[in-house]
């Protein structure tokens, strides 16, 4: 039952005085109610810019061909694919956070799964256009597709993990969407039942006509149960043919078994790094820090630490691998990519991957907001130089010295590039805009239970057992939006 | 004749709600509905609504996508196009997994939204069947069919004595409508 009181030790989830279900409602649909601040038009003009930009570089690179990238016969993947893998692997994090963690039976998830997997759709959408963009004439996408032919039919090759890939992306963006609107239902509705005309009336067709019956309740969750438990294989299965696309080839330096266990971790890493990019702008100038409270923050700083550190490993192992399997072309490839004239694409990737987010070891800066978004820029650079290291030193120099090149992106290379971070923020702040940034039917859940003000009642009560009572109250210090001195009298 | 059609109990805690729920049962006066702005665990129980079956179409439709796609690749690469590719067999069944695997997810995970759907009669724009417009909001509502239901007052003041903040004697059934 709702009423259900949970240990005093465990930190709050929601802080705030006075936090009442009609509380939640009004403060998550501020931002949808009413006109956006000014803050909200800075950001939504730079990124329509850059999805401006993007607009235009991708349709140079359809009017002239792939030619107008830096692309070599060499080097035939590049910032295109650098691209693609980097925007999937962000959109991991949200599929963690609304599938795993809800079967981990996680609350602290149900303040973040919304905007989280909103930033896994645009994630993916953007992800999807590089591959698009790769192909150059963009209507032979079809072709990746069974679709029966003149051919003979010739079938696409079932036996490549290319078109696994097809198959693992469209699969998962098809089932995030699905995921992220059926949770989305009960919210819209809230939006319509407080909406007046063609708002209300738009928000109405939105809704699907959703009541909040209790059969429509029961069937809700057992829905949402049932499509965490196949996105949780999912997700791992998507990253991990991702990682296919290379690790199934010969090429010294993807020819590797480590790859499907280490692109999904890193995966995870830089979602979650997006994740705290973006939320801890969104839950400031949105107001929200009693909902995404310091608890938040740090438990997913907790897990960038963890995923961060089996990145370490993996990036150690393979090169220890690549001594230990007496390869000399494989010996070389990691060699050259460290010492090799990309060294700094490696350095940087080490650096911003293993070395410095080592510092989120330390309770203050995992508590500390601006050094947890430096950071997590600094760990979103960074993955982006493991796939161009993993993508462009592999192939610059593999078996023919002739054959060796170097990769230089040209300007279009770089305006789609910069272009994709604009879209992907244009389509969030639309998102923050029309439909409501935190699941309000999930936070009201947890009120109950999880709220400082209901722990602060248990304490009151005095029942508590003084040790723990201490322990909760020091757990209180960290959080930005409590008032510790209020605990002082309890 | 009263004009009464339904009666709501609004109650702003959903504790406080389902001790609504024992008090009535108490007293023998059937439940039509209750709408809540979040999911109440433990309300299908007592108001004795059976498991939800989606599980069951759920595994039907994986099983069903992993064969379409399984039959899909078993017919191009083995039956209509053999490859020779160094001599291995052509139907490579390890090869075969990652898209059986992706396509039952698929097919679950459409096929249980629509079951979902289907059953709970929701689509795009159907019109809401609201009786109270912040039982989305902050209210959980008990609706009882006042047909029939009588007196009035006395199921009026159960819902008081749990704890209702109101009670409502509503003419029309839905007030969503234009």
């Amino acid at each position: 039952m709702s009423s259900h009181h949970e240990s005093i030790i465990r930190e709050p989830l929601i802080t705030g005085d006075n936090i009442t279900y009609a509380k939640i409602t009004e403060d998550i649909l501020a931002p949808v109610e009413r006109m956006p601040g000014r803050a909200w038009w800075i950001g939504f003009t730079v990124a329509s810019l850059g999805a401006t930009l993007w607009l235009f570089a991708v349709s140079y690179t359809f009017w002239y061909g792939i030619g107008s990238w830096g692309l070599n016969k060499t080097i035939g993947w590049a910032w295109d694919i650098t691209g693609f893998v980097w925007w999937v692997g962000i959109g991991h994090a949200g599929t963690l956070i609304s599938a795993i963690l809800l079967l981990f039976r996680q609350k602290w998830r149900n303040s973040i799964n919304r905007s989280a997997e909103a930033m896994t759709i645009f994630a993916v959408i953007c992800a999807a256009s590089y591959i698009v963009a790769h192909m150059g004439r963009p209507w032979m996408a079809l072709y990746s597709l069974p679709v029966p032919n003149q051919y003979g039919s010739l079938w696409v090759n079932f036996n490549s993990p290319l078109i696994w890939d097809v198959f693992a992306i469209s699969t998962y963006f098809s089932v995030s969407l699905v995921f992220w609107y059926t949770g989305l239902l009960p919210d819209i509705a809230t939006i319509r039942d407080r909406a007046e005309g063609l708002r209300r009336r738009v928000y109405s067709v939105m809704s699907f006509g959703w009541t909040g019956s209790v059969k429509t309740w029961q069937r809700f969750e057992t829905v949402s149960l049932i499509l965490a438990g196949i996105s949780t294989p999912l997700v791992l299965s998507v990253h991990s043919i991702v990682s296919m696309d290379f690790a199934t080839s010969l090429e010294p330096g993807w020819h590797t078994t480590i790859f499907p266990p280490y692109f999904v971790a890193g995966a995870i890493f830089s979602g979650f790094a997006m994740v705290q990019t973006l939320l801890l702008v969104t839950r400031k100038v949105m107001g929200l820090e009693n909902y995404i409270t310091m608890f938040h923050i740090e438990a997913m700083n907790k897990i960038i630490i963890l995923t961060g550190s089996i990145v370490m490993v993996a990036y150690s192992t393979e090169f220890f691998i690549a001594y230990y399997s007496q390869v000399e072309y494989e010996q070389y490839a990691f060699l050259n990519r460290y010492f090799g004239p990309y060294w700094w694409a490696s350095w940087s990737m080490f650096c911003c991957n293993c070395v410095i987010p080592q510092v989120l070891w330390f309770k203050k800066v995992r508590r500390s907001i601006p050094a947890t978004w430096v950071l997590s820029i600094i760990i979103n650079i960074g993955m982006w130089f493991e796939r161009f290291v993993i993508i462009v030193t592999s192939l610059h120099r593999d078996f023919l010295p002739s054959s060796w090149a170097m990769f230089y992106p040209t300007w279009i290379d770089i305006s789609v590039f910069i272009g994709s971070i604009g879209v992907f923020f244009t389509c969030f702040l639309l998102f923050i805009r029309v439909l409501p940034a935190i699941a309000i039917a999930e936070v009201k859940l947890i009120l109950k239970g999880s709220s400082e003000q209901e722990k602060k009642k248990i304490l009151a009560d005095g029942h508590t057992d003084p040790a723990q009572a201490e322990f909760y109250k020091d757990a209180l210090r960290k959080f930005d939006s409590i008032e510790i001195a209020e605990y002082e009298k309890v | 004749m009263s004009s009464t059609k339904f009666i709501l109990g609004l109650f702003e805690d959903p504790d406080e709600m389902m001790d609504g729920i024992t008090l009535l049962q108490q007293n023998s006066i059937p439940i039509y509905d209750v709408y809540t702005p979040m999911p109440i665990h433990g309300i299908e129980a007592k108001l004795g609504i059976k498991d939800s079956r989606l599980g069951y179409a759920s595994f039907m439709f994986g099983c069903l996508g992993g064969t379409i796609i399984f039959s899909i690749i078993y017919y191009a690469l083995v039956h209509d196009w053999p490859m020779n590719i160094g001599g291995k067999p052509a139907f490579s069944v390890p090869d075969f997994i990652p898209l059986t695997f992706e396509w039952t997810v698929l097919y679950t995970a459409f096929g249980t939204v629509a079951t979902f759907f289907f059953a709970t009669h929701l689509f795009p724009g159907r019109t809401a069947r609201v009786m109270d417009l912040r039982a989305t909001n902050d209210r959980f509502v008990i609706a009882i069919d006042a047909k029939g239901n009588t007196p009035h007052e006395d199921i009026t003041n159960l819902l008081k004595e749990a704890g209702a903040v109101e009670v409502k004697h509503n003419d029309r059934k839905y007030v969503s409508y234009e």
